[in-house]
């Protein structure tokens, strides 16, 4: 890549912040050169989080319908997935699994419950909401 | 609270482990670039790791495991590499609010999710984040010299204290570490043969039968997966062509999955050593990168429309990739010191 050619497509996903790569100058050796953002690498950054969102739109809807618990939104929230949380919590996929489902959520116990609180940073209180609108 | 400001000098760079090593390494008076910091550990490679998971898709790698460029580096320059992790968080802050009064620049591994400077959209868990800790202010809020950005940051304790002790994969347990005394005269140039060879010699993938998963075999074997997203939903094939094209240029890679670090290492190897045919390779390696940048672009391409380009045809960019790959292997190997 040349210097010239580093792309300046000012993403978005930087928010106003640049990036280091590594270009040929007129010479034909490297230099550092930063970049505002390439349009190409935006583009699959947005559908990621797009996918998120969507993700987490989904589990908003599931929770006030009834189909999901409270536990799945702030899972998406966090950007966590059932493999990730179960890293983190140190319980099993499946016990996560089901504790996706809105009956079992709430006969948790307090102390579950503060475990999950513990890897999303948030209280009990907060851990049972789960707001309208994403 | 009183201030603490230790001497750091601060250098914007690609990537977090490199820049951190050749800023902690400046800081103490031995300048070395980032790019001489990645190609002195080897740290060149490709990993294709369908056990790993990252939402769902496969972890690719471009370059080796975490903690291997610094351990690796220090061990080729002969500086003492002191490191520790801890069972409690509140032993962990201690120990590092001990170091920082001692008067050291201290590296951390950390997890990126929860740094509060980070900007939203580049959130996500990965636990292998590595920065310096200069200082404390007189808030009480740490002193960050974070590699990827272009100004040091501040980090209120309570953040910090959660980014060392993230739990998940590669959890950090809080790994801080010092770097020691800076020999007086270093001389690179043996090193960097040994280094070089070292890269070569991992690019043809690991010599096992029945594991294609890295080096050259392990892209012909992207390659294979690409075309076999014919068969998935079409909203699988998008997310996972994403997927590679952020795991090669969104997380720090400086551009290409590290290719182009690696011609500015040769480039500058060949500066040192005045060696042309290391100037030849950095050119070959330039090439390269412009050849998993235009693999970027025709991934995208299908992601944004699937009829302008069939999937065959990405998979044929990224063959041609893993052929130049393997030229450039036999070309390292057959470098010599001894001209």
């Amino acid at each position: 890549m040349k210097a010239k050619q580093v792309p300046q497509d000012n993403s978005p996903s930087y928010s106003g912040h640049k990036k280091l790569l590594y270009a040929v100058n007129d010479s034909g050796h490297y230099t550092g050169i930063q970049s505002s953002g390439w349009e190409i690498e935006n583009f699959a950054t947005q559908m990621a989080v797009d996918e998120l969102n969507e993700q987490t739109l989904s589990a908003v809807n599931d929770y006030h319908s009834g189909k999901a618990s409270a536990l799945a939104y702030h899972m998406c929230k966090h950007r966590f997935d059932i493999s990730a949380l179960a890293q983190s919590t140190g319980f099993f996929q499946w016990q996560i699994r089901r504790h996706l489902s809105p009956q079992i959520f709430n006969r948790l116990s307090h102390r579950k419950l503060k475990i999950y609180g513990a890897v999303f940073s948030i209280s009990i209180e907060q851990l049972t909401r789960v707001p309208e609108q994403p | 609270m009183s201030e603490i400001v230790n001497h750091l000098i601060h250098q914007q760079s690609s990537h977090c482990e490199t820049g951190v090593v050749s800023n902690m390494l400046s800081s103490k008076g031995f300048a070395i670039s980032e790019p001489m910091a990645f190609g002195l550990a080897s740290a060149l490679t490709f990993a294709y790791l369908p056990f790993v998971k990252i939402g769902g898709l496969p972890l690719i790698a471009y370059r080796m495991p975490p903690k291997t460029i610094i351990k690796s580096v220090a061990k080729k320059l002969n500086i003492e590499l002191i490191s520790r992790r801890f069972s409690s968080p509140q032993k962990g802050m201690q120990a590092l609010d001990q170091a920082l009064a001692e008067g050291h620049i201290v590296g951390l591994q950390t997890s990126v999710y929860w740094l509060p400077y980070f900007p939203e959209d580049m959130r996500f868990h990965f636990n292998a984040h590595n920065l310096t800790v200069y200082g404390k202010n007189e808030q009480g809020d740490y002193l960050i010299s974070d590699p990827v950005f272009e100004e040091v940051v501040t980090c209120s304790p309570e953040s910090l204290e959660r980014a060392r002790f993230a739990k998940g994969a590669l959890a950090p347990k809080g790994l801080m570490y010092i770097l020691g005394e800076v020999p007086d005269n270093i001389d690179l140039a043996p090193q960097i043969y040994k280094s070089i060879k070292k890269t070569a010699k991992m690019m043809n993938g690991i010599p096992i039968p029945g594991i294609p998963f890295f080096g050259v075999k392990g892209i012909h074997y992207l390659a294979k997966k690409i075309t076999e997203l014919e068969n998935k939903p079409l909203k699988y094939a998008r997310l996972y062509l994403g997927h590679i094209v952020r795991m090669q240029e969104e997380i720090g890679t400086g551009g290409a999955g590290f290719r182009f670090i690696f011609a500015s290492f040769l480039d500058e190897s060949f500066k040192l050593t005045g060696d042309a045919e290391l100037f030849e390779l950095s050119q070959f390696t330039t090439e390269i990168g412009d050849q998993w940048r235009a693999f970027a672009v025709q991934a995208v391409l299908f992601c944004k429309d699937r009829k302008s380009i069939s999937l065959q045809d990405i998979s044929a960019v990224l063959v041609k990739c893993a052929d130049m790959e393997k030229q450039l292997q036999s070309r390292l190997l057959s470098l010599s010191a001894l001209k």
